[in-house]
């Protein structure tokens, strides 16, 4: 069913407190990786708000959809989502990167309620995702899979591999998202090392490839609808910008991973603020 | 033991030690509807495939793609199967060495790794195909439990123990038959528990895998050629290892000889060492193995013995120690 004009505003708002937590924890945990956590945050809101199938109060629910955030780097955006949504103390995110904290820059599912899987190093995601959709068949279940990557990742050959599986044993129980904010550490992803015509390279890996404006709720929403109801694994090819909502992160490589002080942090918020009046408008004017 | 499959001597000559583990694993499946198998293009090699024969569905090649196998094992472990992957030995703990550290024993999952074609025991393949470095590099992994089987009896009583320990395990067994060491599989198989093999005072000699049955025939000729009595463990488990068998025979014998189908670096005799060194008792003490360098080609029965891990190996070896006055101070009177 398409997205109302109630829904959308609801997600929109829900994604901009999203963002602001985010800054919060990076100015709290005095750096972190903010580029890569904004260029994302949409999709983990629609997932943690309208997709989503879970349990607040039964995190390890057997039938749950699970969700694997395979570029672990986000945590600096997962943990605020998670402690929002309820799994987690809000509290804990001041406690984000302190030594002894449950809650470090790649998020550990054996400490953080409703992790599903340890991610960090780069490439391991889409594996998992696609051994959890394989086991809803053997264990017959119904639930679904989401896997987020990155796009710079996508240079690892074991996401290759998994596809692979992803196409022979055609998982349509697994949606696969990629954050493509083109940015890596070193660079633009074309320069560090070429991925495009990346749609191309899945459509020939199997997928059914949409493309879509990874900071527009209601294509991400449809794009979600679409792949429910395919009969093929569908891979949601988000163009997104790294930093997006926060002018001078936006689009700008070295934002991979940055500090946040008190002048900047006030900057920043302003920056959100303008960013979320400008997405409202178009929800006004595109909604119908 | 649980379940009707008892192996016997006959069906020793008759099944390779990785036939044992296929049989044991399609015994389990029928036990347990949640075990489910993987390979990397080695259903055969493995015997991984005598599964995938009676449980199709339950059953996940996934070409060779061994990165890919680990993760996908760990997202099936995480959702409530039992994952039992075989590739070869030197491919599970190199090539996915990253998938085997975060996906499998940093989460903690309840996956077993039954790793073949271990040491040297597919000779003629060469060094791309022997796993000389797999027990450094898994006895280092948090969590992992590490199993080396003597024999095919052994296997299936290791493969039945890891099902039941919560927790990743690493079996790693040869490719081929393995002289036989047990006739029969009551012997009191206990993970991180040394069998002791054959009697002894004068020196121990501690085993793993195939060398566990070159050991006992060294033993055997040294008693009867040398008068010497030689304590033999088979320390099937190299982690946790049996810290007390190891300062027993420290306590009893003053002599230790190791002998594994592994780099001397980083395996059983580094571990031996690790526990000697911690109890601050001195004791003669050789490593047997391959001598940090690669293996040459050849049969594995030939391989061993140039390697000096087969019977004749361990016998001048224990000569060697028995000849040595480790004792090089005579006033060190706080020893043992």
């Amino acid at each position: 069913m398409s997205l109302t004009k109630d829904e959308w505003l609801a997600l929109e708002k829900k994604a901009h407190e999203l963002r602001n937590l985010c800054l919060d924890t990076t100015y709290w945990a005095g750096s972190g990786h903010i580029g890569g956590g904004m260029s994302c945050m949409d999709i983990l809101t629609i997932l943690y708000h309208k997709y989503l199938n879970i349990k607040k109060d039964d995190p390890d629910w057997a039938d749950r959809d699970r969700f694997i955030l395979s570029k672990g780097h986000a945590g600096i955006a997962y943990a605020p989502v998670l402690c929002d949504y309820g799994y987690n103390d809000k509290e804990q995110l001041k406690t984000f990167n302190l030594t002894n904290s449950k809650m470090g820059i790649h998020l550990d599912s054996n400490k953080v309620v409703g992790v599903d899987a340890s991610t960090g190093s780069l490439g391991h995601g889409l594996p998992i995702a696609a051994g959890t959709a394989l086991a809803a068949r053997v264990l017959k279940k119904s639930y679904m899979t989401y896997c987020l990557t990155g796009d710079g990742e996508l240079d690892e050959g074991s996401n290759w591999e998994a596809a692979m599986t992803i196409n022979h044993y055609n998982l349509n129980n697994l949606i696969t998202f990629v954050d493509r904010n083109h940015n890596m550490i070193d660079g633009n992803t074309e320069d560090v090392m070429k991925l495009e015509p990346l749609a191309d390279k899945f459509t020939s890996f199997g997928f059914d490839v949409k493309k879509v404006d990874g900071q527009n709720i209601k294509e991400l929403c449809d794009a979600v609808d679409y792949a429910l109801a395919s009969p093929r694994p569908v891979l949601i090819l988000a163009d997104t910008a790294k930093g997006a909502g926060i002018k001078m992160m936006e689009n700008n490589y070295k934002w991979h991973y940055g500090a946040i002080d008190d002048k900047l942090y006030e900057e920043c918020k302003k920056d959100l603020e303008e960013y979320y009046q400008k997405r409202v408008e178009r929800v006004e004017r595109e909604a119908k | 033991m649980a379940g009707g499959f008892v192996y016997t001597a006959v069906e020793s000559t008759e099944m390779s030690t990785a036939e044992y583990y296929g049989n044991t694993l399609a015994e389990l499946g029928r036990e347990h509807p949640e075990i489910v198998a993987l390979t990397a293009d080695l259903a055969n090699s493995t015997k991984i495939g005598i599964f995938q024969k009676e449980f199709p569905d339950r059953f996940f090649n996934v070409g060779i793609a061994e990165q890919n196998m680990f993760g996908v094992a760990a997202g099936m472990a995480k959702a409530g199967c039992v994952p039992f992957l075989s590739t070869f030995s030197v491919f599970a703990s190199l090539r996915c060495a990253d998938q085997l550290h975060t996906d499998i024993c940093y989460q903690n999952v309840n996956a077993k790794i039954i790793a073949t074609h271990a040491g040297t025991s597919f000779g003629q393949a060469g060094s791309t195909h022997h796993a000389i470095v797999d027990f450094a590099v898994t006895r280092a992994m948090p969590n992992l439990t590490v199993i080396c089987p003597a024999d095919g009896v052994e296997t299936a009583n290791a493969v039945r123990a890891a099902y039941e320990l919560n927790g990743p395990v690493y079996i790693r067994i040869n490719r081929g038959f393995d002289r036989v060491l047990y006739a029969d599989p009551d012997y009191g198989f206990e993970i991180g528990k040394a069998v002791e093999l054959h009697e002894g005072t004068d020196i121990t000699v501690i085993a793993t895998g195939s060398c566990a049955f070159q050991a006992l025939q060294a033993a055997n000729f040294l008693e009867n050629a040398d008068g010497l009595k030689v304590r033999v463990l088979n320390m099937h488990t190299l982690k946790p290892l049996d810290k007390d068998a190891v300062l027993k025979a420290i306590m009893d014998t003053r002599r230790i000889v190791t002998v594994e189908d592994h780099n001397i670096i980083g395996g059983l005799g580094s571990a031996v060492a690790e526990v000697m060194a911690e109890a601050g008792k001195g004791c003669g003490f050789t490593r047997l193995g391959l001598k940090d360098t690669f293996a040459p080609i050849g049969l594995h029965e030939d391989i061993m013995s140039m390697l000096g891990i087969d019977s004749n190996g361990i016998i001048a070896a224990v000569r060697d120690v028995m000849g040595k006055d480790f004792e090089l101070d005579d006033n060190w009177d706080d020893e043992v």
